[in-house]
């Protein structure tokens, strides 16, 4: 623990749930970054949801332009960045009241006062201060005037007023690293990295900084402050750090090709919220090839090609990228190609809300090509977990000789956690089917376990072939438009998928195996449905909980599964679409659960339903 | 890993031929470019799995399954993105995009741009015969304005596409144009296009004999041929005719023809060709001469070096476990203490 606090009482807490709020433009991610790193760093578990708007820097001062990070923080419980907010810390009223429907009794709110000027309370769409009407009677309000602790700890430096003021969200950071008995040294390092090249501005955000921890020693913000209990159970040897979903993807891909010892090629366009994808990769150069393309079209195209070479290829994306390509995954399923497309979801449809979350593209994995295509759908359910679930998807590429669509969503493609970072040799080995032997060679022979077809790249001697989009002759890949070996590939390529099912192990039920009420959940909703099953069972209720990372094809034991218990509930972030397809497969009926409002489930949303079922 | 060519393979063009006998129509054009390419790849002294033919959808695009190396048959229009994540996949291979203009101009038109203008060593051959043939004779972006086709049925109402000047404002280093009849002047460009560093393009006006026969007739016939079109030769005027009578000129950015005395010395305002000059706007001039009021250039256009694309794509690998653990990973014990890493130690003391 930091030696710097004079408060005179701490607090012990399990979990805290934090939000730092303000314009577009204030820094929020930034601060919200340091603390939830430094928390991690600190023996803490995290789980973070960014939330911002689409608008890169929406009018100041408005609703539409107040971003936001949110931290899960604490040693018990953290499965999900928090239902409701222990603490708020506005930067401006529109911020204050953005987040009004987070707040709950009893929250505490740390609002920069000086931001609450009769402009900036209009524009936020107040009649008057909110501050000053009592309407935040029921939650415990802390007024900081950090714009003028900012301009008093600057002092008259070289630093233009604007410039000043961009420095407060470090007073803000200060503050609270001295709120909840932060470690300061490893935000300290940051800022002098950071901004090594700056040195005026690198001063002013180390005084800045300063300023907000002095301001809580001297006592001006309250009492006392908070620390996280120590951990009952340490997280186990090893090295750690924090991860967001989209790196742990991308990291994902790296160590599938390590591991598979093919290069990696990964063609992509820029589109929220995958973007990082194509960004962490193209920062590591040396391990890949990365193709930012001219569309979304030429991403995946370029993936085809780079996997006709020989390649672990894939191509990252999100809902409007996915049915641009919709064209392209059917050439990789006709000539049975390796391809990782991952998929961050977003609500749709068209532009939709593009920095919000949704599960709404499955049935579209699932069946949005023309013709008879099916592929391999997995679903991520955990920032960290992104990275397994990404080497899950390529070793069924590999190994089953198709096109699988990873889908995880912009909550977890964002949101962060703390992840144990393997050592490579405790991943799997990777086979793939490469061949070099031109005898007997023929492009769509099967392999009888997998079905899979060789794979002969671009360069082998000998194995010289022609593929294409047009229907193959079963065995030699020749062009054929013979009624009844269309009804045969047609088959075969079903049956294929379906193999993949022989690898997928028992489904895991946690909870009470002996309940009624089983909670089925696949993809981002884990955390949240876990946490939810967890407070319920601890009010004496019985219920079980299975989640799914195969969506196609589905685990075998699935329906029977869903048939050992009176009532399945399933939540989902979409309108039913699982819902449907389990009807639809098995004749198995389910209770719904859906919400789509751009927004990860409340885990007291999820724990209401359920209590309603048992 | 660039190409690296090997000693002569003593490989012959039958050894580029599939065991599948093309299917195009008696008389197509699409023979011409398949008998010249399968032509040029011996003399490249590669193997022939160093080759993949890359197409799209078309008649243009059936080239592949005839050409004995590997082959990929794509999707309409998107031929130039799987050549480019091969290419760059592979540099050692040799790739080579056969399209045509519907293929590449119109649903490929931003593939085509985009591919143009990175370089990579890529060959494109557009198989420009002004009609979509396999759909059965509808307007193509190459379609002459007026056209009655199956879909203009009284006339097109869009001007065409200039091939060669998309291709050159996208920066095309290598850009040039043949006549499928042309036999000598094909196997003299596909082998300038073979070895050169960087995109290709070339465009082969191509007669198709069933939905759009004749459209090259006033360039390609022997009896107006020398009239209508002129051979570009680097640093040499552009003298035409049958007589060698006649000479481009320029008149401030305007091209014009003069009368010219064969041997005489040349007017102040010839044109010169200069193939290897960096600014394009020579090139993109010539690509605009159109018959009937200028002779229609065939030959080389443009021919400059520039780094290849894929010459910026070269993994060397390295500690994978590094990038995992970033700058900020730190290491538990199993008793949950915690320590920074190395890298992180080191910084913490030099702050």
């Amino acid at each position: 623990m930091t030696s710097h606090q004079l408060a005179r009482t701490v607090e012990e807490v399990d979990t805290v749930v934090i939000r730092f709020a303000g314009d577009s433009g204030d820094g929020m991610q930034l601060v919200g970054d340091q603390f939830t790193s430094t928390s991690a760093l600190m023996g803490d578990d995290v789980a973070t949801l960014p939330d911002y708007p689409a608008e890169i820097r929406a009018p100041a001062g408005t609703i539409g332009g107040v971003s936001g990070f949110q931290v899960c923080f604490g040693t018990s419980d953290v499965f999900t960045p928090g239902d409701s907010l222990d603490f708020l810390v506005a930067m401006n009223p529109a911020a204050l009241r953005a987040n009004m429907p987070f707040l709950k009794s009893g929250s505490t709110v740390i609002v920069n006062e000086d931001a609450f000027i009769a402009r900036n309370i209009e524009k936020a769409g107040y009649a008057a201060d909110p501050l000053e009407t009592g309407e935040l009677n029921t939650f415990k309000l802390l007024r900081v005037p950090m714009v003028k602790a900012t301009q008093e700890a600057l002092g008259a430096g070289g630093l233009s007023a604007k410039q000043v003021d961009r420095c407060k969200n470090f007073f803000a950071l200060g503050l609270s690293y001295w709120l909840f008995n932060r470690d300061i040294k490893q935000t300290q390092r940051w800022i002098i990295k950071k901004f090594s090249n700056k040195p005026d501005v690198l001063e002013a955000n180390q005084r800045a900084f300063e300023a907000g921890l002095q301001y809580g020693k001297d006592g001006k913000l309250q009492n006392h402050t908070y620390a996280t209990r120590a951990k009952a159970t340490p997280r186990g040897a090893g090295v750690y750090r924090q991860v967001s979903g989209n790196t742990a993807t991308a990291y994902g891909l790296l160590a599938a090709a390590k591991r598979a010892n093919l290069p990696l090629f990964l063609g992509s366009y820029p589109i929220t919220p995958a973007t990082d994808i194509m960004q962490v990769l193209q920062q590591n150069k040396e391990f890949c090839n990365v193709l930012q393309a001219e569309d979304e079209i030429a991403g995946i195209g370029s993936a085809i090609g780079a996997a006709f070479g020989g390649a672990l290829a894939a191509t990252s994306t999100s809902g409007p990228g996915f049915s641009l390509k919709a064209e392209f995954i059917n050439l990789a399923v006709m000539t049975e190609l390796p391809l990782v497309i991952v998929d961050v979801q977003r609500a749709g449809p068209s532009t939709g809300l593009p920095t919000k979350t949704e599960q709404s593209d499955l049935l579209q994995a699932l069946f949005g090509r023309h013709g008879e295509s099916p592929l391999a759908v997995v679903a991520a359910s955990s920032p960290r977990d992104c990275f397994d679930a990404t080497i899950e998807a390529a070793r069924i590429a590999l190994k089953y000789m198709t096109p699988v669509v990873l889908l995880t969503d912009g909550y977890l493609g964002n949101g962060s956690e703390v992840w144990r970072v393997p050592e490579l040799d405790e991943l799997p080995v990777l086979k793939t089917h490469l061949v070099t032997n031109p005898e007997g060679f023929k492009p769509y022979s099967r392999d009888p376990e997998t079905l899979a077809r060789p794979w002969a790249a671009v360069g082998t001697p000998g194995l010289e072939h022609r593929i294409g989009g047009l229907e193959k002759e079963d065995g030699s890949g020749n062009i054929s438009h013979n009624p009844a070996n269309h009804q045969r590939m047609t088959d075969l390529r079903a049956a294929k998928i379906e193999k993949i099912a022989q690898d997928i192990a028992p489904t895991e039920v946690y909870g009470d195996a002996d309940a009624d009420l089983l909670v089925l959940g696949w993809g981002s909703t884990r955390g949240v449905i876990e946490q939810a099953i967890g407070h319920v069972r601890k009010r004496g209720h019985k219920v079980a909980g299975a989640h799914l990372r195969h969506m196609n094809p589905l685990p075998p034991d699935l329906k029977a599964l869903m048939q050992k218990y009176k009532r399945v509930l399933l939540p989902e972030i979409n309108s039913g679409q699982l819902a449907y397809h389990l009807r639809g497969k098995y004749l198995v009926d389910v209770v719904q659960f859906n919400k789509v409002e751009g927004q990860p489930f409340r885990a007291d949303d999820i724990e209401a339903k359920i209590e309603s079922l048992v | 890993m660039t190409i690296v060519p090997t000693a002569n393979l003593g490989l012959k063009r039958q050894d580029f031929l599939s065991s599948i006998d093309p299917k195009w129509c008696a008389g197509c054009g699409c023979y011409s470019v398949l008998r010249w390419l399968t032509g040029t790849f011996p003399t490249m002294n590669l193997p022939r799995e160093k080759f993949a033919v890359i197409s799209g959808i078309g008649c243009s695009s059936r080239t592949p399954y005839y050409v004995g190396t590997y082959g990929f048959h794509t999707v309409h229009g998107r031929a130039m993105t799987v050549a480019t994540g091969l290419k760059l996949s592979r540099p050692d291979l040799s790739v080579w995009v056969m399209t045509g203009d519907g293929d590449a101009l119109s649903i490929g038109g931003n593939h085509f741009i985009h591919m143009i203008r990175r370089n990579p060593n890529i060959k494109v051959i557009l198989f420009n015969n002004q009609i979509y043939g396999l759909t059965k004779g509808q307007a193509s972006p190459t379609t002459s304005k007026g056209k009655k086709t199956k879909s203009t049925p009284y006339g097109s109402i869009d001007p065409p596409i200039r091939p060669l000047s998309m291709a050159i404002a996208a920066g095309a280093t290598f850009a040039a144009r043949v006549a499928d009849t042309d036999g000598q002047l094909m196997a003299d460009i596909l082998q300038q296009a073979a070895d050169h560093k960087g995109a290709a393009f070339v465009e082969v006006l191509l007669n198709c004999v069933i939905f759009n026969d004749g459209t090259f007739s006033h360039l390609t016939e022997k009896a107006v041929k020398a009239d209508t079109t002129v051979t570009l030769k680097d640093k040499e005027p552009l003298i035409f005719g049958n007589g060698k009578d006649r000479i481009v000129t320029i008149d401030g950015f305007r091209p014009q023809v003069e009368a010219y005395v064969p041997g005489s010395p040349l007017p102040d305002n010839a044109l010169v060709h200069d193939v290897a000059v960096e600014d394009s706007s020579l090139a993109f001039l010539l690509s605009n001469m159109e018959h009937p009021d200028l002779p229609v250039p065939v030959g080389v256009f443009r021919k400059v070096q520039q780094t290849a694309y894929d010459d910026h794509y070269a993994p060397k690998g390295g500690d994978l476990m590094r990038v995992f653990r970033g700058s900020e990973a730190w290491m538990e014990d199993a008793q949950g203490h915690i320590s920074l890493l190395g890298a992180q130690v080191a910084a913490a003391s030099a702050a």
